[in-house]
């Protein structure tokens, strides 16, 4: 169509004109972020597994809650990313949106997987298994097939404009469904009662809550710094591949005319 | 209205002509089905437990394997660029092709269903409530399927990142489709779950046609 290859020239040099900027802030903010994250994770890490206090049911197990409710946080919150991100790049042609989403859905992905093991490590004492099927269990471990099959075929297309648009929609498509799945599943699991399942309301002490956000706030920071990294090397790698191209092209150039 | 019945037709035509790919689908939903007895033992009441779940995961499986040639040969002869370029209704085309798409693998397998049925000793009282369940489940795998189908068009392994991409949206059905069987066989009422199984269809229907619109439009751009 005509006119969508005018926007393909305009999205060209969108690409080159924009990045500088975002990158110029988001440069900015990495040594804080990456800072921030490295002081939390000290201060926050001996706190949350050693002077904590031992809960009076779960005893010492209680302290993989500090990994595994911040990994559980983070794997919702990215794929929020990922969907708003991706969103903005179909209507409004975005590119820094959909390379945020692109270069989240691996982050993404290992929050879930962090999530899932450290709750698998956890289920193992608390409730004599590692996997139950577990309403929340079972919605984080279908999430973290959707972090796989984003990223999956972002990376299946030989032309990476392609993938970039096929990935922003299967993201919309996943975000409209994400409630009804977890919805499903968690219908389905009060069906099937579980017969060990333990509801994790324990009332949080306060001091449980310091340690909490100290970690919360370390993957957060730790998200947005290693985020600005490989939006760093995302672009690095496009101009890598920009000037070996331009190079090639020149190098055929005389061949061409004969 | 008329671009959806000439493609409806037009794709009804081609694949009565080629009625072999409908034929596997339903052979594979059949071998599919015949497998569990022999992973699980032939222990009548075992199987009369399992027995909707076995069939509706099937279904679902044979469903998949039927997907990728719903796009795939279309954009590679080039009807579907001319189908973009036309100018007419994306979306109604979608609709179209995925009502083909259900009339010939979705109700074929909602046919043989009952003979599957049988062979794993599913309680008398759960035919029925299978029967709906498929018959208003399905249409929705047809219709998130196109999603998928549209997205990787072009792709190198389509049909096993196909598989990746949609087997986890179809969890729900799987959930309630099976729902739908077992609250009938342990004696309680099935409707429940059929209207949620309806909600989803709708919701599906309103909203899958203008994805795999987008999706299409991108592949062929």
């Amino acid at each position: 169509m005509g006119a969508s290859v005018g926007q393909g020239w305009n999205f060209d040099v969108h690409r080159f004109a924009n990045p500088t900027q975002f990158m110029r802030i988001a440069n900015a903010i990495f040594p804080w972020a990456a800072g921030l994250s490295a002081l939390l994770f000290v201060v926050g890490l001996p706190i949350a597994l050693v002077t904590s206090p031992a809960d009076y049911q779960q005893g010492e197990t209680v302290r993989i809650f500090y990994l595994h409710a911040p990994a559980a946080y983070m794997c919702m919150m990215v794929y929020g990313i990922m969907a708003v991100g991706s969103a903005a790049y179909l209507i409004w042609r975005h590119p820094m949106a959909n390379l945020v989403a692109r270069a989240s859905a691996p982050l993404g992905a290992i929050f879930t997987a962090l999530c899932l093991i450290c709750g698998m490590l956890w289920g193992q004492p608390m409730w004599g298994t590692f996997w139950v099927w577990d309403a929340r269990l079972t919605s984080t471990l279908i999430l973290f097939f959707l972090y796989l099959g984003y990223i999956a075929l972002g990376d299946a297309f030989e032309d990476p404009e392609r993938g970039d648009k096929a990935a922003a929609i299967l993201a919309l498509v996943g975000s409209v469904n994400l409630p009804i799945i977890k919805f499903s599943v968690d219908w389905w699991n009060t069906l099937h009662q579980p017969s060990i399942m333990s509801k994790k309301g324990f009332s949080v002490d306060a001091g449980m809550l310091l340690p909490l956000f100290l970690m919360l706030g370390a993957f957060i920071t730790f998200y947005i710094a290693v985020l600005i990294l490989r939006l760093r090397s995302e672009l690095l790698a496009a101009k890598i591949r920009n000037a070996r191209l331009s190079q090639v092209a020149v190098n055929h150039a005389p061949q061409a005319a004969e | 209205m008329s671009v959806f019945t000439t493609v409806l037709a037009r794709d009804l035509r081609l694949a009565i002509r080629q009625s072999a790919d409908s034929l596997t689908v339903v052979a594979f939903f059949a071998i599919a089905t015949v497998l569990f007895p022999f992973g699980v033992g032939p222990e009548a009441n075992i199987l009369a437990r399992i027995a909707g779940g076995v069939l509706w995961v099937t279904a679902l499986l044979a469903a998949l394997l039927s997907l990728d040639r719903l796009f795939a040969v279309d954009f590679e002869d080039g009807t579907l660029d001319q189908l973009v370029l036309s100018g007419v209704s994306l979306p109604m085309v979608v609709l179209a092709k995925v009502s083909a798409h259900w009339l010939t693998t979705g109700v074929p397998l909602i046919v043989i269903s009952p003979v599957l049925a049988l062979t794993l000793h599913l309680p008398m009282e759960g035919y029925l409530p299978l029967l709906l369940a498929l018959l208003v489940g399905t249409p929705t795998v047809s219709l998130i399927g196109a999603v998928g189908a549209a997205l990787v068009l072009g792709t190198r392994r389509g049909g096993v990142l196909l598989s990746f991409l949609v087997l986890p949206l179809y969890i729900p059905i799987l959930i309630f489709g099976t729902a739908a069987v077992e609250a009938a066989t342990t004696g309680m009422g099935f409707t429940p779950m059929l209207s949620v199984l309806g909600g989803l269809m709708i919701l599906a229907l309103t909203l899958s046609a203008w994805a795999t619109a987008a999706a299409i439009r991108q592949a062929v751009e």
